[in-house]
């Protein structure tokens, strides 16, 4: 976690937009193909970074594509022939790719893709929500999420690097909450370029192959001779994602040294060590989660924090070691599997032992403000049902605020 | 102009490796061949799904000897327009070449098509026509001709036919043009034309395929021969605002030197169901088209 009292982050201190922090990281990485289509709340990304582009402050093409597809299919394409690449969208824009995230995922080349959160209609509504991002989990995305701007620069910095690392070699999706981190402004500190290039060398073009006129014949992507091939493909992807836990400890270590930030990588535990019950969330409303556990503690609740920074790889080990000995578990979750519940609290169970209790919490759909209050409210009274009837497990909790005073 | 004498040298230079899975006399395989040989084997080709997709045997072996990559059905343009620009940047040349079926072309692709062709992006497209989505079992495409039996079309193809190549031309490339397996010196000629321009090159490869049209594999040729000889096939070239009609097709300029178009239908199991009306319609087709194409002869001149 950051302490902002103990850190003394390195850079240049900006006040801009999430979304400018997406176009500013992807600059003083020194990317050389964007393709983007616009789509709200992502524009503002796409935006900036044609501007750089046109005044030279970032030399790289921009591809101007006529779809999201075209747009991943484009930079999946650049990553082939050996540029750094990168692209950015939300909701809509998302599902339009999904074909094309599998293939770029299983094509084992480094990408990176900015996921501005957004609900998917109908109705049409540009507000935030989580269920786009997390319907990508199964496609070999590594898949993180930000809290704050600050972040949201960290994020994308080095999802470049991890992307790029021999050990992992899959592409990287970076989310933050469509408004409430996009078009909000918040203080940031960003290092300087010769920073940033001692660290993030330019990409080998030959890592991990290269398509080019006259370059070595290789072929990506025909049959394979035996289904067992495939498999074993997808088994190594595994290990990749199994290896990318360890490679993003290295990568925010090196990390911290450079800008004096230091992250947990994948599981940030807020107020944990000596928590009985732990609340669960993913993204922006964590700060609003943690204003609330703060007042939880000063009334003298034994109530912590978990933050899940990294969906995929599924941070299973992290999870389970903040999990054990508390007494109840409330995951919050800004998404909706239908049929199903919250897609955090169903990947958590499997890690909860079953005398722990536990409550998914369906929330903040469709961008409905969640405030420290509505979390602390939920909160005590999980924790009140516990101590009263000693044990509880609800896996989907509907919690939406009443609409015209509650007709 | 290419000539044979040139081409000897590719007589035992293996551009496609022997044993690949392509049906007998499939006019892909002769195709992508000339292609090859067109560019002396150096390129880097982007394919979608398709019989090309399944062609080339299967991995860890492959039977092309050029760089490539299989890509989903709809983006092969776009990856192709990243990969050219990516190159670019990195100072490497050499053709980026699309090699794509007529489904993924004038249907599934055809949003990725019309942008990378409106972008001018550096890239030869090469569209593979064998008039049906032949991979998934001969399904009628949008440039299945009007009245062809595919399995889809049970009775005969209801639609008419997109004219992609002339919507191209509407897209401001410099280079646009027809081509036919059965001429592989023009194809060639066209191939190379094609790689010294810079910009969105589209060439349309008629390309007869045994089993989806039903005749006999050794006819392959033969057919795509007919198809031009009765006028079915316009052999024509656009380069850089200039529309010629390219020298195998200049005698079907005069309706009367065609060869019957029963002869080219008459071989192909997928027309067998046609009346005598069906026949006069597809006549005044082939003469609609012709009228068409020697009018913007004229236009672009
Ligand atoms: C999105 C998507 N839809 C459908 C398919 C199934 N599919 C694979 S190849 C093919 C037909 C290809 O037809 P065409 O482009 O004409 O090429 P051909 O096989 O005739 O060379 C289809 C429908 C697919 N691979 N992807
Ligand atoms: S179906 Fe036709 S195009 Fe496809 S491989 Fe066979 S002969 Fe070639």
């Amino acid at each position: 976690m950051i302490n902002q009292s103990q850190v003394s982050s390195r850079g240049i201190r900006r006040i801009m937009v999430g979304d400018h922090a997406v176009a500013e990281a992807v600059k003083l990485a020194r990317v050389n193909v964007i393709s983007a289509y616009p789509i709200t709340p992502q524009t503002l990304i796409v935006e900036r970074l044609s501007e750089m582009v046109e005044r030279g402050e970032l030399k790289a093409d921009f591809i101007r594509v006529e779809s999201e597809f075209s747009a991943l299919a484009s930079v999946y394409g650049a990553a082939a022939a050996g540029a750094r690449a990168f692209t950015a969208t939300s909701s809509h824009g998302l599902f339009y790719m999904y074909e094309m995230l599998w293939w770029a995922a299983a094509s084992r080349l480094p990408l990176v893709m900015a996921v501005v959160t957004r609900t998917l209609g109908p109705p049409w509504n540009i507000h935030d929500e989580h269920t786009d991002i997390l319907a990508i989990r199964d496609s070999g995305w590594i898949i993180g999420m930000a809290s704050d701007v600050q972040e949201v620069f960290d994020m994308t910095l080095t999802a470049f690097k991890l992307s790029e690392d021999e050990r992992v070699l899959l592409p990287v999706a970076i989310g933050l909450d469509g408004f409430i981190l996009s078009h909000t402004i918040e203080p940031l500190y960003i290092p300087s370029q010769e920073d940033v290039d001692s660290w993030l060398p330019p990409r080998n073009p030959k890592v991990p192959y290269v398509i080019e006129p006259g370059g070595e014949p290789v072929t990506l992507g025909n049959l394979p001779r035996m289904d067992v091939y495939h498999e074993l493909h997808r088994a190594y992807m595994d290990e990749a994602m199994d290896k990318a836990k360890n490679v993003l400890h290295e990568v925010y270590s090196e990390y911290g040294k450079l800008t004096g930030r230091y992250y947990e990588p994948l599981v940030e535990c807020y107020r944990c060590s000596d928590a009985k019950y732990v609340a669960v969330t993913m993204g922006a409303w964590s700060g609003d989660a943690k204003v609330a556990v703060d007042e939880l503690r000063d009334g003298g609740y034994p109530v912590g924090l978990i933050r899940i920074r990294y969906i995929r790889p599924f941070p299973d080990e992290e999870l389970a070691t903040y999990i054990n000995g508390v007494r109840g578990i409330v995951v919050f979750d800004r998404d909706y599997s239908a049929g199903f519940g919250g897609v955090l609290a169903g990947e958590l169970m499997g890690l909860v032992p079953s005398n722990v209790s536990f409550k998914g919490v369906i929330a903040g759909l469709g961008g409905v403000d969640v405030s420290p209050s509505d979390f602390r409210d939920v909160i005590v009274n999980f924790i009140n049902d516990v101590e009263r009837d000693g044990y509880l497990r609800v896996r989907k909790w509907w919690y939406i605020p009443s609409v015209n005073g509650g007709d | 102009m290419v000539t044979i004498n040139e081409l000897h040298k590719y007589g035992r230079t293996k551009l496609i490796m022997p044993g690949t899975a392509a049906c007998p006399g499939c006019p892909l395989q002769l195709g992508m061949r000339y292609l090859a040989m067109a560019l002396d084997g150096k390129f880097a080709m982007v394919i979608p799904a398709g019989c090309s997709s399944v062609i080339p045997g299967t991995a860890p072996y492959t039977a092309f000897t050029v760089p490539t990559m299989h890509v989903p059905f709809a983006s092969s343009p776009a990856v192709a327009s990243g990969l050219r620009r990516a190159l670019r940047i990195r100072g490497v040349d050499g053709p980026v070449v699309v090699w794509a079926g007529d489904g993924a072309s004038a249907d599934i692709g055809f949003a990725s098509l019309s942008g990378a062709a409106y972008r001018n992006e550096d890239i030869i497209y090469i569209l593979a026509d064998n008039e049906a989505y032949m991979n998934t079992g001969i399904q009628a495409s949008g440039t299945t001709p009007p009245k062809a039996w595919t399995t889809t079309s049970p009775r005969g193809k209801t639609e008419g036919r997109k004219d992609v190549s002339l919507i191209m031309i509407m897209h401001n490339v410099p280079y646009v043009a027809t081509a036919s397996i059965a001429y592989p010196m023009d194809f060639i000629d066209k191939v190379r034309r094609a790689a010294s321009i810079r910009g969105f090159k589209f060439i349309h490869l008629h390309a007869p395929c045994p089993p989806g049209w039903k005749f006999p594999d050794n006819y392959t040729v033969r057919v795509a021969r007919l198809a031009v000889e009765t006028g079915m096939w316009i052999l024509w070239e656009y380069n850089q605002g200039k529309l010629t009609i390219s020298p195998p097709s200049i005698p079907y300029k005069d309706k009367g030197r065609r060869k019957p178009i029963e002869e080219y239908l008459k071989l192909q199991g997928r027309f067998s169901h046609l009346t005598k009306e069906d026949i006069e319609e597809i006549k005044a087709g082939v003469d609609r088209q012709w009228d068409l194409i020697l009018k913007l002869t004229e236009i672009y001149r």
